[in-house]
C-alpha cells in the first residue's frame, strides 16, 4: 500500500510539473471546521499538495479564531456531497464514461473551506485534464450549485467564471406602453378641452334658434351672451350700461 | 377671454390661492431641489445659509417686490410695462421674451429626460440596476463594466452621447417621442391661458411638497442617514472668507426666483388692482428658500445612506479579499471588526497585505466623492436613481421621485411659456383672429422643433451650452435694466405712489434703500464678478468618453471656437434688443423733434401721439 501511495504521489508530481491539470475550489462565505480528511476509498488520498501551488499555508495561524455567527457546516459529508457531484458533472459532460466518487480527489483543505482538487478517469490513475473539467463544470455549474443551495457568488471555482444569464427583453418595452397610456390620456385632454367650447356653442346655437320667437329683451340677451363667452369682468358690471326698455 | 368687439379683457385669477401657487411654482423649480442642496455642501454647510439669506433679503426680495407690484400696477405683460413707463427702455421687455423662450426650450428637454426615467420606473428590476451583456453574451457590456450601470444607463441608454460636442450623432428617437410628450403635457395646461393653468397648478404646486414631505420620512430611517445630515449642515466658517461663495450665493438666489424672466410681471397683472403685492413678494421669497432648505434634508439623507452603502461595499470587497488571501474561515472578519484586522494583518504582514492593494474606505471621502464637483444637469439622475436601487420598493420611490421632479419643472415651464406668450400678444405680431389655443399650439411646436436639436446624440452638451449662458448673463442684465427702469424712469416718487394706491402704505426705508442703491450695486457686482470668472478660464465641458484613458472619468474638453461664437450669441441676442429699441426710439424722437422745429412745417403742427 505503502509503495501505491508513493507511486501516485509521485506520479502526481511528475504531471503536475508538466502540466497544471488540478483546479483549485474555493468557498466563499462558508464557515468551516477543520475536518481532517479521513480516510477515503483509496488509502493513496493524503496527497501533498503544496508542490502545486504555491504560497504558504496560513491555516495554523487562523486556527485560532474563533466564529460567532452560524455559517454553512462544512463536514466530510459535505464533501462527499460535493465529489458526487462533480462525479455527476464528469459523467455528463463525457456521456456517460462511469466516473465515480473515488475519482476525485480533494486535498489540501483549508479552515476557509478551500481545496484543490484532481479528477481521475475511472478505473485508471490518469488525470483528467483541466479544460475537460472545467467544461464539465461550466455545463453543469447549476446543478452544483443547487446541490449546496449555494449561487455563483458564494461557490466559486477559481479560474471559472460563471456564464451570465440571459436579460429578459419583453416583446414590447414596457416604457412604450406606459408612454401610451400618458399620451392617450393627454391627447384626449387636448381634443376634449379644444372641443368642448364649440359643442357648447353649437347647442348654445340650437337652444337660440329655438328661443328665437318668444320674445325677450334684447338688452338681457345681449348681456347674456356677453356674460358666456368672456371673462365677467366686475367693472363693468354697471346695469345702467343697458338702455332700459 | 372672448374676443368682443370691445377692448379685450384681461384675465384673472379665480382666487388668490391661484396666483400664489403658480408664482411659487414658478420660483420653486428642479434647481431647489439639487443646485441648493449641492451649494450648500461644497461651501461649507450650515455657514452658507448665512451668504444666503442675505443674498435673499438684500437682492431676491426687492426684486420680486417690483416685479410683482410693476405687473399689477400696469396691468400688462412684459414688454407693454416697460414700454409704458418710458418706450426707451421698451427692449427689456423683448429681451424677457427671448430669454423665456431660450430657457424653455431646454427647460422642457430636461423635462423630457424626467419622463423618460418616468417610463422606465415601471419595470422590475430597474433597468439601471444591472448592466447589459456583451454580445458574446460571455461578459458584461464593456462600458457599462468600467463605469457603473446607472452611468451607462444615462449615457448610453437615454442620451446616447457621443464623445465630443461637435460630433453631432443622429436623433434618439426615444428621447423625441418624450419630449413630444413633454411639450403635449405643457400645452395641456396652457390651452387655455390661464384658466387651465390656474388649475393645473393646484396640483403641480403642491404635490412637490408632499413627496419631498414622504421622501423626509423615508429618508430619515434609511441608514447612514445622519452622517449625510452631518455632512451638510457642519458649518464651516473658513468658507465664508472666500469671495466665490458670495458670488454664488447671490447668483443662486437670483436664479432660483426667477426674476427678469417676465413671467412674474404677466402674472401679477392678472391681479386685481388693490392687492397687496408685498406680502406676496415675502411670502413667495419665504416660500421659496424654506422649500430649498426644506428639499436638502431628505437629499443629503439619501447622500448619506448612498455614501454608507457604498462604504459597506468596498468593505466587503476587501474583506473578501483578505479572507481569501489568507485563507481565514468565513465571517471572521466582519463589518464590525473590520478596522481592528485591517490594522493587525497590515502591521503583522505588511508586504502581502500591501501586494493585495486594497481599496481605501473612508466615509468622508466617499460623501465628498457622491457630490461629484464637476455639477451638470445629470447628477439628479446619476445621483439619485443609484440611491433608490438600494432602496426596498425601488420602484414606487423611483415614480414618486421623478413625478416630484416633473411637477416642479412643469409648474417653472408655466411661467417660461407665460413668458413668451404675454409679450408676443401685446407687440401684436399676430392677427387678432388667432384665438388663444392656437397661439399656444404655435409656440409649442416651434420650441419643440428647436428642442429637437437637443435630441441629438451631442444633446446634452447643447443643454449645458444653455443652461450656463442663457439662464445666466443675459438675466442679470435685465434685472439691472429692470431696476433702473422703474427707479429712474419712472421716478420714486410715482413708484411710491403707485404700492399706496395698491396697498394701501408707501414702501418704506428698507424698500427704498434696497431700490435705489444696495441691490443694483449687489447686481452690478455680481453681474461684473461673475463675467470676470467666466472670462478668465477658457469655457469648458465635460464629455463622455469610452475611449479616455481614464475613464469612467469624464474628459476636459475645451469647446470649438463655432461654439464658443454661438456661447456669445447666446448672452447677446436676448440683451441686444435693450439698447437697439433705445437707439430706435432715440432716433425717433429726434426726427419728431427736428420735424417740429422745421419750418417748412410749422403750418402743419404735428403734434407727436402721447404714448
Amino acid at each position: 500500500m505503502i509503495a501505491y501511495a508513493d507511486f501516485k504521489i509521485e506520479s502526481l508530481a511528475y504531471f503536475s510539473k508538466k502540466m497544471p491539470n488540478h483546479v483549485r475550489w474555493v468557498l466563499q462565505q462558508i464557515k468551516s471546521r477543520i475536518e481532517r480528511l479521513n480516510a477515503l476509498f483509496r488509502p493513496v488520498m493524503h496527497y501533498n499538495c503544496s508542490a502545486h501551488h504555491e504560497g504558504t499555508n496560513m491555516t495554523e495561524e487562523a486556527s485560532n479564531i474563533s466564529s460567532d455567527t452560524a455559517a454553512y457546516p462544512w463536514s466530510k459529508n459535505e464533501m462527499f456531497l460535493f465529489r458526487a457531484a462533480l462525479a455527476f458533472a464528469m459523467r455528463d459532460y463525457t456521456n456517460g464514461e462511469e466516473f465515480g466518487v473515488s475519482d476525485i480527489h480533494p486535498c489540501d483543505e483549508t479552515k476557509r473551506v478551500s481545496f484543490w482538487f484532481v479528477v481521475t478517469r475511472p478505473n485508471t490513475t490518469d488525470l483528467v485534464d483541466k479544460g475537460t473539467v472545467e467544461m464539465a463544470i461550466k455545463k453543469s455549474r447549476n446543478r452544483i450549485n443547487g446541490a449546496f443551495l449555494l449561487t455563483d457568488q458564494t461557490l466559486e471555482f477559481d479560474g471559472i467564471y460563471p456564464t451570465l444569464a440571459a436579460p429578459v427583453s419583453p416583446d414590447t418595452p414596457p416604457w412604450l406602453i406606459v408612454f401610451g397610456v400618458v399620451m392617450g390620456a393627454v391627447s384626449v385632454g387636448i381634443i376634449a378641452l379644444l372641443a368642448y367650447p364649440l359643442v357648447q356653442r353649437k347647442l348654445k346655437k340650437n337652444k337660440d334658434a329655438d328661443d328665437e320667437d318668444s320674445d325677450e329683451e334684447t338688452g338681457v340677451k345681449t348681456a347674456e351672451i356677453g356674460a358666456n363667452d368672456g371673462i365677467y369682468n366686475s367693472t363693468f358690471s354697471d346695469d345702467e350700461r343697458f338702455t332700459q326698455m | 377671454m372672448g374676443k368682443d368687439a370691445g377692448p379685450e379683457e384681461r384675465p384673472k385669477w379665480d382666487n388668490k390661492a391661484q396666483y400664489l401657487l403658480t408664482c411659487i411654482g414658478f420660483a420653486v423649480g428642479i434647481g431647489n431641489v439639487w443646485r441648493f442642496p449641492y451649494l450648500c455642501q461644497i461651501y461649507g454647510g450650515g455657514a452658507f445659509l448665512i451668504p444666503y439669506l442675505i443674498a435673499l433679503v438684500f437682492e431676491g426680495l426687492p426684486l420680486l417686490f417690483l416685479e410683482l407690484a410693476v405687473g399689477q400696477r400696469l396691468r400688462k405683460g412684459s414688454v407693454g410695462v416697460w414700454k409704458t413707463i418710458n418706450p426707451v427702455i421698451g427692449g427689456v421687455g423683448i429681451g424677457c421674451l427671448i430669454v423665456s423662450f431660450l430657457v424653455g426650450v431646454f427647460y422642457n428637454t430636461i423635462l423630457a429626460w424626467v419622463l423618460w426615467y418616468f417610463f422606465h420606473s415601471f419595470q422590475e428590476p430597474l433597468p439601471w440596476s444591472t448592466c447589459p451583456l456583451n454580445e458574446s453574451r460571455t461578459d458584461y457590456n464593456l462600458e457599462c463594466k468600467k463605469s457603473t450601470p446607472v452611468n451607462y444607463f444615462w449615457y448610453r441608454e437615454t442620451l446616447n452621447i457621443t464623445p465630443d460636442i461637435e460630433i453631432s450623432g443622429s436623433v434618439e428617437w426615444g428621447m423625441v417621442i418624450c419630449l413630444a410628450s413633454a411639450w403635449c403635457i405643457v400645452y395641456i395646461c396652457f390651452i387655455k391661458g390661464i384658466d387651465s393653468m390656474g388649475k393645473a397648478v393646484y396640483v403641480t404646486s403642491t404635490f412637490p411638497y408632499l413627496v419631498l414631505t414622504i421622501f423626509l420620512i423615508r429618508a430619515l430611517t434609511l441608514p447612514g442617514a445622519t452622517d449625510g445630515l452631518l455632512y451638510l449642515f457642519t458649518p464651516d466658517w473658513q468658507t465664508l472668507k472666500n469671495p466665490r461663495v458670495w458670488l454664488d450665493a447671490a447668483t443662486q438666489i437670483f436664479f432660483s426666483l426667477s426674476v427678469a424672466f417676465g413671467g412674474l410681471i404677466s402674472f401679477s397683472s392678472y391681479n386685481e388692482e388693490k392687492n397687496n403685492c408685498e406680502r406676496d413678494a415675502v411670502l413667495v421669497g419665504v416660500i421659496n428658500s424654506a422649500t430649498s432648505l426644506y428639499a436638502s434634508i431628505p437629499v443629503f439623507s439619501i447622500l448619506g445612506f448612498k455614501a454608507t452603502t457604498a462604504l459597506n461595499a468596498c468593505k466587503d470587497e476587501n474583506i473578501l479579499a483578505l479572507t481569501n488571501h489568507f485563507e481565514f474561515s468565513d465571517q471572521n472578519i466582519t463589518l464590525q471588526n473590520y478596522d481592528y484586522w485591517y490594522e493587525y494583518l497590515n502591521t503583522t504582514y505588511p508586504g502581502k497585505f500591501q501586494s493585495l492593494s486594497l481599496r481605501e474606505c473612508d466615509l468622508q471621502k466617499l460623501l465628498k466623492q457622491v457630490l461629484t464637483p464637476s455639477y451638470s444637469t445629470g447628477l439628479a439622475f446619476i445621483v439619485f436613481t443609484e440611491a433608490v436601487i438600494s432602496m426596498p420598493g425601488s420602484q414606487v420611490w423611483a415614480v414618486l421621485f421623478f413625478v416630484m421632479l416633473f411637477s416642479l419643472g412643469l409648474s417653472s415651464m408655466f411661467g417660461n411659456i407665460e413668458g413668451v406668450l404675454s409679450p408676443l400678444n401685446e407687440l401684436k405680431l399676430l392677427p387678432r383672429w388667432i384665438p388663444k389655443e392656437l397661439t399656444s399650439a404655435i409656440i409649442c411646436l416651434i420650441s419643440f422643433l428647436v428642442a429637437l436639436l437637443f435630441t441629438l446624440s451631442s444633446g446634452n452638451y447643447w443643454v449645458e451650452v444653455f443652461n450656463g449662458y442663457v439662464g445666466s448673463v443675459p438675466l442679470l442684465i435685465i434685472a439691472l435694466f429692470e431696476i433702473i427702469g422703474v427707479i429712474y424712469f419712472r421716478g420714486m416718487k410715482t413708484f411710491s405712489d403707485d404700492i399706496y394706491i395698491m396697498t394701501g402704505k408707501r414702501p418704506n426705508i428698507f424698500w427704498k434703500a434696497c431700490w435705489m442703491v444696495i441691490s443694483p450695486l449687489l447686481l452690478l457686482v455680481v453681474f461684473v464678478a461673475y463675467v470676470i470668472v467666466q472670462a478668465q478660464t477658457r469655457p469648458t465641458y465635460q464629455a463622455w468618453n469610452p475611449d479616455y484613458e481614464k475613464f469612467p472619468e469624464t474628459e476636459q474638453k475645451l469647446y470649438p471656437d463655432w461654439v464658443f461664437a454661438i456661447i456669445i450669441l447666446l448672452c447677446v441676442v436676448p440683451v441686444i434688443s435693450i439698447p437697439l429699441v433705445a437707439l430706435y426710439q432715440l432716433l425717433r424722437a429726434c426726427r419728431t423733434l427736428a420735424s417740429l422745429r422745421s419750418p417748412r412745417r410749422r403750418s402743419r403742427l404735428r403734434f407727436p401721439v402721447k404714448r
